[in-house]
């Protein structure tokens, strides 16, 4: 399905562009290794940027949801300077060694931490003809990534040789490991919809109507779920008891400082980017811009909009859901966090796509 | 000597498997010998990647690198372990492990020697193989299609679950 309103912000061509020209001057497997160094290097500012808008955004919006103002000094009148202004200040202070701790592994968890944080990020579809990693079973990728940071997290608390961040380990790793049941199954439910797992092709297969209302009643169930898995796999609260301050003092990363710490607390806050991304992808159509069946002038000035505005600005309203339920919402204890996924979530998951297979089989979706 | 970028990856990839999985037999900690039996994993993936075959990589990653080394790290940590693994050898048993590492090394040295080596497997051009046609042959009854495979291992799986079950328990 190659329509002509999809090619307006198609890149397509300017990447295309700069292959050729790259391969004129130099042979084409040294000019790869330079685009994909480029493109590496374009992946980690954005990934640096996002982060820094998105914890400007959490103080902001958790300021509002409790009546107050929040960063209104550095910077102006907004607070804009106060989170790069904190992003130095944890570049300069000084990263601590533990004694009697396992080096190796202490120094190696917060990289891998950040590797499947890096790895899922670059999956996303950020605009026609702008996927960076793109194979034919993309969304599986995505799922296999991210269960990588599950170690680093579990390595994490175990290094540091302290009981706070063991048990901190063990709780959220027991957490992550349960609420992956829940995304694999909603996410196996959309592909059932979009009959591919190829997150370009999810994405393309969505332009006459978002996934959520071409699956109408399975679709929504599913996102409703997927939000509450993917809030937990965020971890974030209310799911946030790895770092329950009053018991754990802040789980799993108490023990590190400096940049170290900064791995942890930027992946934690790109997952939730990524976890909204994902969300945007399979159920409100990536960057694909709304489309009503029938208002044709409506569908061309949508068109005009680029995509990556649709997919930043899709996302962006996801995040902002997840925030408003985590400063909601108090924090749960394990046990109610083990008990509302294993059953309640999954056996609910199930039957959505019990569901939704049944509707895809009997052609009850648009 | 000219070698191609897939090429330059393959030796990459390979050697890290390598020094991984000497370094995963050699160290003395139980988790540090979980953490580079991962890299071991991520190698194997990264070459299943090379060779297009994407959807067995994702599968190494989600099921190896994701599932039993993450296992394999919880049972560490929730059971007492001895921090440094440097037991005593007895002889018996150092004989047997070098006759088991050289009868290894020989099949694996005949089977390099009978065919060619690797460096005429590595595909000068990635082919990724459709999701599709992996999904029909896994579910499929004709030859070189997998139905009873499939069919056993999910039998095997729901066994051991009904065995977690009855274990976990309480009377």
């Amino acid at each position: 399905m190659k329509q002509a309103f999809l090619n307006y912000y198609d890149i397509t061509p300017v990447t295309t562009w700069i292959h050729e020209t790259l391969c004129s001057v130099m042979p084409e497997g040294l000019a790869i290794f330079l685009e994909s160094l480029a493109v590496g290097v374009i992946v980690l500012l954005m990934y640096a940027i996002l982060a820094i808008i998105l914890i400007y955004m959490e103080r902001k919006v958790c300021a509002a949801f409790q009546c107050r103002i929040g960063p209104n000094r550095v910077g102006g009148k907004g607070g804009l300077l106060q989170v790069p202004a904190d992003v130095i200040k944890i570049l300069t202070k000084e990263i601590i060694h533990l004694k009697r701790a396992d080096q190796l592994l202490y120094a190696l968890a917060p990289f891998l931490v950040i590797l499947a944080s890096i790895l899922t990020f670059s999956c996303l579809p950020w605009n026609n003809g702008a996927e960076i990693l793109h194979m034919n079973i993309g969304i599986l990728f995505v799922l296999a990534a991210s269960s990588i940071g599950i170690l680093g997290i579990l390595l994490a608390g175990w290094s540091s040789n302290s009981k706070y961040t063991m048990i901190g380990a063990v709780r959220s790793g027991a957490m992550l490991i349960s609420y992956e049941l829940s995304i694999g199954i909603t996410v196996l439910t959309m592909v059932m919809l979009s009959g591919t797992m190829d997150i370009q092709q999810i994405v393309y297969n969505q332009a006459d109507g978002w996934n959520i209302f071409k699956g109408h009643i399975p679709a929504i169930l599913a996102f409703v779920i997927y939000l509450i898995a993917g809030n937990a796999e965020a971890n974030r609260g209310p799911f946030d008891l790895a770092e329950a301050e009053q018991e754990l003092t802040a789980g799993y990363h108490t023990e590190y400082s400096g940049i170290h710490f900064g791995f942890f607390y930027l992946a934690e806050y790109l997952n939730l980017f990524i976890t909204s991304g994902i969300a945007a992808t399979l159920f409100l159509g990536g960057w694909m811009p709304l489309h009503i069946p029938g208002l044709d002038g409506f569908n061309a000035v949508m068109d005009y909009i680029p995509g990556i505005v649709w997919f930043l600005g899709k996302t962006f309203f996801v995040v902002f859901l997840l925030m408003w339920i985590k400063w909601t919402f108090p924090r749960l204890r394990i046990d109610q966090v083990l008990t509302l996924e294993w059953k309640y979530l999954m056996p609910l998951s199930l039957i959505v796509l019990v569901i939704m297979t049944a509707c895809v089989v009997f052609g009850l979706v648009f | 000597m000219n070698i191609t970028l897939l090429e330059a990856v393959f030796y990459v990839l390979s050697a890290i498997i390598a020094v991984c999985a000497v370094l995963t037999v050699t160290t003395g900690k139980i988790l540090r010998s979980a953490t580079y039996l991962l890299f071991v994993l991520f190698g194997t993936a990264g070459i299943y990647f090379l060779l297009g075959y994407t959807f067995l990589g994702a599968v190494q990653l989600m099921v190896y690198a994701g599932g039993i080394v993450v296992l394999y790290v919880f049972s560490i940590l929730l059971t007492r372990s001895d921090k440094d693994m440097r037991y005593k050898i007895g002889k018996a048993k150092l004989v047997s492990a070098l006759l088991t590492c050289g009868v290894g090394a020989a099949l694996v040295i005949f089977l390099i020697c009978t065919n060619t080596f690797a460096w005429t497997e590595i595909p000068q051009d990635i082919i990724e193989l459709p999701a599709h046609k992996i999904g029909m042959d896994l579910i499929g009854t004709g030859k070189y299609q997998y139905i009873l495979p499939f069919e056993v291992v999910s039998v095997l799986l729901l066994a051991c679950m009904i065995g977690g079950i009855l274990i976990a328990r309480k009377h």
